[in-house]
């Protein structure tokens, strides 16, 4: 039986009645495996496309953006206040990202391109320092309420799936989407000229210099990708997570590990790096609901047993 | 390696202690000040209240209802007029015992009103357990403050969380409800409700199937709708508050779920925010000390009050914020306004009756109010209230010794 | 070392300082100082990871909070435990935690290490959140302090806050003292050797793995003394004081002070935890006050671009501009 917290001096939890019926409980039978893998994938994709980001700046750039997390919440309540002023979501993010862009162009022209030659230590503490700054002007502009976005009319509906489970139709939307972004980024590293000067960018910088590409311009547009990725995260996401303080923090550790795991600079890493982290996530959350937070490190610990380097190499 | 002369040293040495020293001595100074001027008639009140964050809402309904209370009784307790310290606590419990001497030791508040969260609370119950200053809690439903942690100078005009779904067992076994699953965040109100649901439920024959958490405050229920459907229990039991609560409601209509498996709460589930969730809350049950549509003599007054002076609607924070105001009126009255009659006032207290906007209440041996919990449905926009559900519901005051 | 001979009066004097405070300061700032002696402790002890051997952690609030929840979990309910057992017991579980992980970051390098530093104390954090063994979200609270007896005697009665404030303070000094025996000795010299050339190191057949590992272990262990220290003072734990912010405040009052001096690292404490302080002091900004934060923000980023040495080079900026002082560069 459980006895109040303080009775116990917070040991309360050990006598917490770890549901000794949930063995009786049906187990997962397939219908209900296949939308639980669903659902991972979908968390799965959307960090990918934070992580990807995160993953291109310190690649190409070198350097480590603690602050990337903060660009996923701008992005969220830049859909939240547009969509609340023009009534519709899809608008809202047509319209915000151009203005992310703008952030990452600015912010990289203002502050990040001073740190390209200096040790990391610096990197930590500025951006450190932005996150910060980004919170307070996020206090101070839309103030610290959670709000919630409504799911565009289009996409609200829900599919049946099993007797008493439908599937929002909004969440397989979510997964289409990153899907065909990460298509794109595909398209844009492997086939473009753009794609040529990053992954030449990416492995030596006095190179691409000497082929006479503006490399500060590269970079200027690498970082305003990286920046429009995380936040158009963050408002795709906004309906089904919510818009609210310090949402980014959360996703930006993750997004190391994923990193970590997929390998720096590594996009298909990082893709390959959130599906798994997805999926261990959703069904951590299910089977063993107390270990789920750590069970994503456990992962990342076991990874760097194996390859210190993560998963993939460059690009 | 950093290799200073001694001169670089000493001069940053001494900025550093003239900086140190500075902000030291310009801080001591309005505390004394505020002594010397207000000791002579003015009782001391601090205010720990979240004024930044999630909860400032809450925090200044729970402000204006003192103060609503106050201004009743033309702006004087027992003929004392009061004097208030605001600590902004940010709900955030690490602050808390630091937050809590700072009203204690530097502005010497006679008595603490205070606070929204319950990890803050325990924060507050250590301070003033060592420092034996009057705390009248106006929200946190955290049990221990009037179990494990109770003592003669803690009082809660609240709830415990145990209170807040005790009462649902009772109704959900009278529509024939054998099987449940409670769905919470994984902190102590949620663990807490968890278990006054349960032993509620268990006692009429129902079965708790399954409990499922979400760390705090994470707002992702998708995998565990997905788990629900699963294990597809003859209803549902959630506790979640302000966005989080929206967010579950609107995902459970999302899911297919509503309509499918009955949804129940503690009350907090529908509270303040129907205006957010369009239908996905409509027909929800809860349970809670306060409901809309009461329309008593005295609730009806507080509403039209409250409307007057704040120009916002009251809710369940502000009615305990008010009867907080209440409660230490009763206290000092029975004293004449002497704090000094610490014996006096606490007995004064414990054994007040609380004519409140949510009906008549007392307290219990532990200092929590006992009080009629209201079974409500969301109907529109409002909790309206069924019935009482449990008549005189007490907490059971595990663990307190006093 | 010439700086020892230099710093060692101001050193004193400013130790003398703070040891009558008690006597004259009201109890209020005598825990605010006590807490910043605290953090002191804490930032020299990363300081012997990321200014002498060049290993940057963003994940050093682990062993500060596994130390306090030891102390938690350890203690008896209502009653006070016993110093000379909670505290060892911290300091192990730390140096355990430390072997553990450093083995596997260890492996990392640059902005690997920070990122894999910082992903091993959100595991920590999550385990203290979310699993049986911690006490979820919430945190635990310490209702006593820990007992300094020998047998039936009560050496130091440390709920007395002036004896808890002389007894943070002694460790603090014993602290310094240490580090700067273990920084003057040849495991000191390589470490920085290291931290200049790793490569030029193991060609000369240092093992230069062990050392980072002893280095890594040393400072995690110091850095629970600091946790079990914090948890004793506030009474309280939670998952919080793992997170990554604790990890942050602290490497920035590492780089405040300048890294790489040992008295640089307590006294980016002090700059820190005040100015935090004053920022934050609704009586003199008021409104403003709440957004204190932005001002710190700003600060810091101030500090990346344009300090690189903390606050400690901006004397020598100082010295230049008036033209007395020398440069402080090595």
């Amino acid at each position: 039986m459980f006895i109040p917290r303080a009775g116990t001096r917070g040991q309360a939890p050990l006598l917490i009645p770890h549901n000794r019926d949930s063995e009786e409980t049906r187990p997962m039978d397939t219908a209900f495996f296949f939308i639980q893998l669903l659902n991972g994938l979908q968390y799965g994709l959307l960090l990918f496309l934070v992580a990807c980001g995160l993953t291109l700046i310190f690649g190409i750039m070198g350097i480590i953006n603690l602050a990337h997390g903060s660009f996923y919440m701008i992005g969220a309540y830049i859909a939240w206040s547009l969509a609340s002023m023009t009534g519709n979501l899809a608008l809202a993010i047509l319209l915000g990202i151009p203005l992310t862009v703008l952030l990452g162009m600015l912010l990289e022209w203002l502050l990040f391109r001073y740190l390209y030659a200096r040790d990391h230590l610096y990197q930590v503490l500025m951006t450190y320092g932005l996150i910060l700054v980004f919170e307070e002007l996020r206090s101070l502009v839309w103030g610290d309420d959670v709000h919630g976005v409504a799911v565009p009319a289009l996409l609200a509906g829900s599919i049946p799936l099993t007797d008493n489970l439908s599937y929002p139709i909004y969440r397989l939307a979510i997964s289409v989407i990153c899907l065909v972004l990460a298509g794109g980024l595909y398209w844009l590293i492997q086939k473009t000229r753009l794609g040529m000067m990053i992954r030449a960018g990416s492995t030596n910088r006095e190179m691409v210099q000497a082929l006479g590409i503006n490399i500060k311009l590269l970079y200027t547009l690498i970082f305003a990708l990286g920046v429009a990725l995380a936040a158009f995260a963050g408002m795709i996401a906004a309906p089904v997570s919510s818009v609210y303080p310090n949402m980014g923090a959360q996703v930006l550790i993750i997004c190391f590990v994923v990193v970590v795991i997929g390998g720096i600079g590594s996009v298909w890493g990082a893709l390959l790096a959130s599906v798994l982290i997805g999926l261990t996530d959703t069904f951590g959350k299910v089977l063993l609901p107390e270990y789920a937070g750590v069970s994503t490190y456990l992962l990342m610990a076991l990874v760097l047993l194996w390859r210190p380097e993560g998963l993939f190499k460059r690009i | 390696m950093s290799d200073y002369n001694r001169r670089d040293f000493l001069k940053s040495s001494a900025a550093l202690a003239a900086f140190s020293g500075a902000s030291v001595a310009g801080a001591l100074l309005p505390v004394s000040l505020a002594q010397a001027q207000g000791v002579a008639a003015k009782i001391r009140v601090g205010l720990m209240l979240p004024y930044t964050g999630t909860y400032t809402q809450l925090g200044v309904a729970i402000e204006n209802g003192f103060r609503l209370a106050l201004a009743e009784r033309g702006g004087k307790f027992a003929g004392r007029e009061l004097e208030f310290f605001k600590v902004d606590d940010e709900s955030d419990p690490p602050k808390a015992a630091e937050n809590a001497n700072k009203l204690v030791q530097r502005d010497k508040a006679e008595v603490i009103i205070g606070t929204v969260h319950s990890g803050v609370a325990m924060g507050i119950a250590k301070v003033v357990r060592e420092s034996g200053t009057l705390w009248i809690n106006p929200n946190a439903g955290a049990d221990d403050v009037t179990g494990a942690l109770c003592a003669p100078n803690i009082f809660r005009t609240s709830f415990s969380n145990w209170q807040t779904t005790h009462a649902l067992g009772k109704v959900m076994k009278a529509k024939g409800h054998k099987t449940a699953v409670f769905i919470t965040w994984k902190y102590a109100a949620g663990e807490q409700m968890m278990v006054g649901f349960k032993e509620g439920f268990e006692k009429e024959g129902g079965k708790l199937v399954k409990e499922l958490y979400l760390p705090f405050p994470q707002v992702e229920f998708q995998a565990l709708l997905t788990e629900i459907a699963n294990i597809k229990p003859d209803a549902v039991v959630a506790f979640f508050a302000g966005g989080g609560a929206a967010k579950f409601l609107k995902d459970y209509q999302a899911a297919g779920l509503k309509g499918k498996i009955p949804l129940y709460g503690s009350g907090f589930l529908t509270d303040g925010v129907l205006d957010a969730v369009g239908d996905a809350a409509e027909g929800v049950e809860t349970t809670l000390h306060y409901a809309d549509g009461l329309n008593t003599k005295k609730d009806n007054a507080f509403r039209l009050a409250y409307v007057k002076a704040y120009k916002l609607q009251p809710d369940v924070y502000a009615v305990q914020g008010y009867d907080a105001g209440q409660l230490l009126a009763a206290g000092l009255e029975a004293v004449k306004g002497d704090m000094n009659n610490k014996a006096g006032l606490i007995k004064a207290m414990e054994s007040a009756k609380i004519d409140s906007p949510r009906g008549q209440w007392t307290l219990s041996k532990s200092h929590n109010p006992v009080q009629d919990m209201y079974l409500r449905r969301v109907v529109g926009k409002e909790n309206k209230v069924v019935n009482v559900a449990w008549k005189a519901l007490a907490d059971p005051a595990r663990g307190c010794k006093a | 070392m010439r700086t020892k001979r230099a710093v060692l009066l101001p050193l004193v004097l400013l130790t003398l300082l703070l040891a009558v405070f008690p006597l004259v300061g009201e109890t209020f700032y005598i825990q605010l100082l006590t807490k910043v002696m605290i953090m002191a402790i804490f930032a020299m002890s990363l300081d012997l990871l990321v200014g002498y051997t060049g290993l940057v952690s963003l994940g050093h609030a682990a062993f500060y909070g596994l130390a306090g929840y030891v102390l938690a979990r350890v203690a008896p309910q209502y009653e006070p435990a016993s110093l000379w057992t909670t505290l060892p017991l911290a300091m192990a579980a730390c140096a355990a935690f430390a072997l553990l992980t450093g083995l596997l970051v260890l492996r990392t390098s640059g902005v690997y290490f920070i990122m894999v530093t910082l992903a091993f104390a959100q595991m920590l954090f999550f385990v203290f959140h979310d699993t049986p063994i911690g006490g979820g979200s919430d945190g635990i609270y310490i209702y006593a302090k820990p007992l300094v007896k020998i047998g039936e005697t009560t050496l130091l009665d440390l709920e007395d806050r002036s004896v808890f404030f002389w007894f943070v303070l002694g460790l603090m000094a014993v602290v310094y003292l240490f580090l700067r025996r273990v920084l003057d000795s040849n495991f000191g010299r390589a470490l920085v050797g290291i931290k200049t050339n790793e490569h030029r190191l193991q060609a000369l057949g240092f093992p230069t793995f062990r050392y980072k590992l002893a280095s890594y272990m040393l400072s995690g262990t110091l850095a629970g003394l600091a946790g079990y220290l914090a948890a004793a003072q506030f009474g309280f734990v939670n998952p919080e004081i793992l997170g990554w912010h604790t990890s942050g405040g602290v490497l920035m009052m590492v780089i405040l002070g300048g890294m790489g001096s040992v008295h640089g690292a307590a006294l980016g404490a002090f700059a820190f935890i005040l100015l935090q302080e004053v920022l934050s002091n609704q009586s003199w900004f008021g409104a403003v006050a709440k957004h204190w934060q932005l001002a710190m923000g700003l600060f810091i980023i101030g500090v990346a671009l344009l300090l690189p040495r903390g606050l400690m080079g901006l004397m020598g900026v100082a010295g230049y501009f008036t033209g007395k002082a020398k440069s402080v560069d090595e």
